[in-house]
């Protein structure tokens, strides 16, 4: 049985996705209750700089895996950096963000390493008797599993951002850093990267946005978007969409929420025009607070939101911008 | 080309799923069991490049219950030349990883270009199966895929793939395995001949034991992940409707109420 929590750090652009600091936050207290060491691995090309992000968040021990093919994430080469350093260390629990490459790397790894793993969990904690469990939504969140482990010496598990929370970074705290350079040939990758295209840059994705405003099928045309995305910027929200606008050709598949599209929690979800049918509920239900503008009265998002105002979007949205705008400037 | 498709049968997505009150399963009573939408894009894919490369078939791959059989048949009635459904009651219970591990066992010896599977399945919403179907198969692999090209020499494959942010275009060798993300295609509806051919068409079962895996590493024992307990999420009350006698006046009411009562700005 192997000792000590592994916490795969993302990074992009030498920038750390936050679900790293809120993963490490929680995962510190549960390595305090088993008394072992929290240790942070991130890999990249040239990330040298990035060794002394994590003990702020509780990290013990900073793994920096620098290499050339890993400053483009590939399966294949974050797969064979990350699988050597697990062999080597033998962790008893690796955590991930639920993230696109967080999901991809760590079902990868499980199956190389005969790990267990838990997807897209929204709580990690230890048992009365001490065994690490999870509690995961499945069926898009209409049912929530709580799952143990067994039969296996490495636990694994991928957590959903912007659920836990990140403590205050103590910035006083430091961590031993190791530089590793990892043994990677190009008989390790089979896949080969021909382009990236960035829809926009510097949009926050919706998985990870703070808030998000939400237009469905009652923005009544693509162009009314602009709308939303004069809200979205006053007060730093991303915008996203319904699966009617997105079938609608309103808005790219990128941008849908629910079920069949990205499964978001932010602290603030304003849905506009959307009538909050189960399959969307299911992509945004967890975020904290939701606020519903509608001029149905009977539209079902009224019975499962905190706010709601029951009017033509069209006449609420522009002076609402213009009023948040008021009081982001105080 | 020669696809194979792994399909897995789910609840609607319309489906009301409850609890049992002691949290020791999910009812699945009187839900409505579908392809799972991923999975339809997946062979829908398999079947436009066999459609537009002129030779091959596309087999379905499915574990499961005998329930799924009605969803097998939807997908032969769609297009796909035939079926094999992992069928035994060892495989209860399996979780994710044992799902893929299973499967690997049927598939290493059947001949493919592509595995086709969904980007994951809308009951467990794991996302594990493909990727780990890769794995054991040591086959390379593309998540979350929206395009595929075939290179004329059919030795190789270029995707268009979802990433955070955007999306990548990447080449790789077949054999391999794709994950359907939406966007991939439109999944054609079975047609009334389509249907009545499917009937004929061959649908194997497979046991365990034909692929060559002792019962104690399938299923819930050999499963590395046990559900505990189920519950249902805390429902969330009735809207507070914010008041006004103008549009205007909603507004700031609305965004007096998210700044001091919710502090959400």
């Amino acid at each position: 049985m192997g000792k000590g929590i592994l916490v795969f750090a993302e990074q992009e652009e030498g920038k750390v996705r936050k679900v790293t600091f809120e993963i490490l936050s929680e995962a510190k207290k549960i390595a305090d209750k088993k008394g072992e060491q929290l240790c942070a691995v991130c890999l990249g090309k040239d990330i040298a700089g990035l060794g002394d992000k994590f003990a702020p968040y509780g990290a013990d021990k900073v793994y920096l895996v620098d290499h050339e093919t890993l400053g483009q994430y590939t399966s294949d080469a974050y797969a064979k950096a990350l699988t050597d350093l697990i062999i080597k260390e033998q962790p008893s629990i690796v955590l991930f963000g639920a993230t696109i490459n967080g999901k991809d790397l760590s079902a990868k790894v499980a199956a190389r390493v005969s790990a267990g793993l838990a997807s897209d969990c929204t709580e990690m904690k230890l048992d009365d008797s001490g065994n690490f469990c999870v509690r995961r939504p499945i069926y898009a969140g209409k049912v929530l599993a709580d799952v143990g482990f067994q039969n296996t010496d490495i636990i694994m598990a991928s957590i959903r951002p912007n659920v836990l929370i990140a403590s205050e970074p103590d910035t006083s705290k430091t961590a031993e850093i190791e530089s590793i350079i990892p043994e990677i040939s190009a008989d390790n990758i089979k896949v080969k990267v021909l382009e990236v295209v960035k829809a926009s840059a510097g949009k926050v994705d919706l998985t990870e946005a703070e808030i998000i405003v939400s237009g469905g099928r009652g923005m009544k045309g693509p162009e009314n978007y602009k709308m939303l995305d004069e809200l979205a910027e006053v007060i730093g929200a991303t915008v996203g969409a319904s699966r009617a606008a997105v079938d609608a050709g309103w808005k790219d598949i990128s941008d849908q929420v629910g079920q069949t599209g990205k499964v978001v929690s932010p602290n603030l979800y304003i849905a506009c025009g959307i009538s909050g049918a189960i399959q969307h509920y299911a992509g945004m239900g967890t975020s904290k607070v939701i606020v519903a503008i509608n001029k149905d009265e009977e539209a079902p998002i009224f019975s499962k939101c905190d706010y709601g105002v029951v009017d033509d979007l069209f006449r609420i949205i522009p002076p609402l911008t213009e009023e948040l705008k008021k009081m982001m400037a105080d | 080309m020669n696809s194979i498709v792994c399909l897995k049968q789910v609840p609607d997505t319309e489906a009301l799923i409850r609890v049992k009150s002691d949290g020791s399963e999910v009812v699945l009573d009187n839900v409505k069991f579908i392809i799972n939408p991923y999975d339809e894009f997946g062979i829908e894919e398999a079947l436009l490049q066999k459609e537009k490369s002129g030779s091959g078939s596309v087999t379905l791959v499915c574990l499961g219950p005998q329930r799924c059989v009605e969803s097998i048949r939807t997908g032969l009635a769609m297009g796909a030349d035939k079926a094999v459904h992992l069928d035994d009651s060892a495989f209860e219970g399996s979780d994710a990883l044992s799902t893929a591990k299973s499967l690997a066992a049927q598939i290493k010896s059947m001949e493919y270009d592509i595995i086709f599977c969904g980007r994951q399945a809308i009951d467990d919403d794991q996302a594990q199966v493909g990727v780990a179907l890769a794995e054991y198969l040591n086959l390379p692999h593309a998540a979350l895929v929206t395009k595929v090209e075939v290179a004329d020499d059919k030795k190789s494959i270029t995707v268009n793939r979802q990433i955070v942010g955007g999306e990548e275009i990447i080449e790789m060798p077949v054999p391999c395995v794709i994950t359907a993300q939406k966007g991939l295609n439109e999944p054609r509806y079975a047609s009334l001949p389509g249907i009545m051919k499917a009937k004929k068409k061959e649908l194997k079962p497979v046991k365990v034991a034909d692929i060559g895996l002792d019962a104690n590493e399938v299923g819930a024992t050999g499963s590395k992940t046990i559900s505990l307990n189920y519950s249902s999420p805390p429902a969330r009350t009735a809207a507070k409707i914010i008041g006004g006698e103008s549009p205007e006046e909603k507004a700031k009411n609305l965004a007096k109420a998210l700044r001091e009562e919710a502090k959400a700005i």
